[in-house]
């Protein structure tokens, strides 16, 4: 049986505190800049709210894994090496890559912190994931939303590092790392600058029926009826008329979180060795609740026990929830 | 500051003179709350970064009143305002009392509360988000630091709301 690994987010210095106490394995997590791909307002760790978080994981055995998983503008890589620079003096226990030149820099500068590639480089064949592990020495890949359990388990059969999977989160994948909607409409980059729907370009209407619609850089990408659940601004997840749908629909991706809490067993057995939880725009009870649940369900698989997974309906976006394509690739 | 537009709804003599005794007579315990919260989580206001200056209105649907916050820690700012006389906001918060408080306490999710539009926001989104996170990096929790103020009568006051708000969202939460 693989390890089993549960890794969670933790977007404030409490949050982590909260995730290493509902039992985490380990707790990843990011500077306050671009070098993270949740550079959110008011979000995130400074160098020293960090020192504490290390020492506090490192006192309880959770591990603290550094997400780099932008990618600097040509030229401009300073702060993304300053800040591995600060995580390795910090001693987190890995670095969670996208980019090959920052891959290459702690490859040379720290081969002792191991790499992890992170699901921002989009590496969902054997080849891709080798050319990682070979040239940078990565040891874990976060694989892409988009791979059934079959192709993960031929994936590890053909692969030297070990295999990590979200299995709880927010559910936008489209074409993860390559994603340039934000940027089409806000001029900022999800991928360099660290935020997809900058909250500074996102506004809220309320209308006069109880209505709402949500507002990017000015442009409505959806509207909400008075009693529907309502989702994030983002234009992946937005509602669109169309000539063939003058109604609107869903052209791109649906309001609703991956929920694979009934496929712990077959992730598993696939050789996964990790799991991941998405949300470090999250709250402390959204990250205690889902990081219990979770622990529950993989210590009762790795005791042989039927897991009993909590009910997580109420944390899920637009309160619903899809196990994507780990089921089957007809889910959109 | 200028009335806010939210303040055109109708408001019938009566619940005015309501809303103006309430606000006498909670501000004293706003005051408290406000500068213990201040002098006991001050690195809540760096998360704040440009939004220590702007004007929140934190609106608990079910209360005569709504509340003025501006987080500025040179001149904190938190009193109860009729919501007739509200100031113009940079960004408004909405929904139940006790889920407000909740939400505060990290004891709901305010991601989930949008989702379930129990929780509306408008004005500046990213104050509202600044606000959120700050607020969510502070240990302990506000209604237990408030309520044990004013020692047991407090605790019991606490233990009656959150029953009251248990009973009224449970249908709801698994409808």
């Amino acid at each position: 049986m693989s390890l089993a690994e549960l890794i969670c987010p933790a977007g404030t210095p409490a949050a982590l505190r909260t995730a290493v106490d509902a039992g985490a394995d380990a707790v990843y997590c990011g500077f306050q800049d671009a070098t993270n791909a949740r550079n959110f307002p008011g979000l995130n760790f400074t160098p020293d709210e960090l020192a504490e978080a290390v020492a506090y994981a490192h006192a309880r055995g959770t591990k603290v894994l550094l997400a780099l998983n932008t990618y600097p503008p040509a030229g401009k890589v300073d702060l993304w090496r300053q800040a591995a620079d600060t995580g390795a003096r910090l001693g987190v226990d890995a670095f969670i890559v996208a980019d090959m030149g920052v891959a290459d820099y702690i490859a040379r500068t720290y081969p002792g912190i191991r790499l992890h590639l992170s699901v921002q480089a989009a590496a969902s064949s054997p080849e891709a994931i080798r050319y990682y592990c070979e040239n940078f020495g990565v040891k874990r890949v976060v694989l892409p939303r988009i791979l059934t359990i079959p192709e993960i388990r031929q994936i590890r059969r053909e692969i030297p590092c070990e295999i990590e999977t979200f299995i709880f989160g927010n559910h936008g994948l489209m074409v993860e790392g390559r994603c340039s909607l934000t940027n089409y409409l806000t001029g900022q980059s999800t991928n360099m600058d660290g935020v997809c729907s900058p909250a500074s370009d996102v506004e809220y209407v309320r209308d006069a029926d109880g209505s709402m619609s949500s507002q990017l850089a000015g442009f409505t990408i959806d509207r909400f009826g008075p009693e529907e659940k309502a989702g994030y601004p983002t234009i992946c997840k937005g509602r669109y008329a169309a000539p063939h749908r003058p109604e609107g629909y869903y052209a791109f991706e649906e309001p609703v979180s991956l929920n694979l809490s009934r496929l712990l067993p077959d992730l598993i057995e696939a050789g996964v060795h990790a799991f991941k939880i998405e949300g470090r725009q999250r709250s402390k009870s959204y990250v205690r609740g889902v990081v219990r649940a979770f622990r529950a369900a993989v210590d009762d698989i790795k005791a042989g026990r039927e897991a009993n997974i909590a009910d997580l309906i109420a944390l899920t976006e637009g309160q619903k929830q899809t196990q994507g394509a780990f089921e089957t690739k007809k889910w959109r | 500051m200028t009335p806010t537009s939210e303040s055109k709804v109708r408001v019938r003599p009566g619940e005015r003179a309501i809303a103006r005794l309430a606000c006498l007579a909670v501000q004293p315990l706003l005051t408290r709350v406000v500068r213990r919260v201040a002098a006991q989580h001050p690195s809540l206001f760096a998360r704040l970064g440009p939004h220590q200056t702007t004007d929140f209105l934190i609106d608990p649907v079910e209360l005569p009143f709504a509340l003025h916050l501006r987080p500025d820690p040179q001149a904190l700012v938190f009193r109860a305002v009729p919501r007739d006389t509200a100031p113009q906001a940079g960004a408004t918060i909405r929904g139940r009392f006790l889920l407000l408080l909740e939400l505060i306490d990290a004891e709901q999710d305010g991601d989930a509360a949008f989702f379930s539009r129990d929780l509306e926001v408008s004005g500046d989104t990213e104050a509202v988000v600044r606000l959120r996170n700050a607020l969510d990096d502070m240990d302990g929790s506000l209604a237990e630091e408030t309520s044990a103020m004013f020692g047991t009568p407090g605790r019991a006051v606490l233990a009656r709301l959150r029953r009251a708000y248990t009973d009224a969202t449970k249908p709801r939460e698994y409808a």
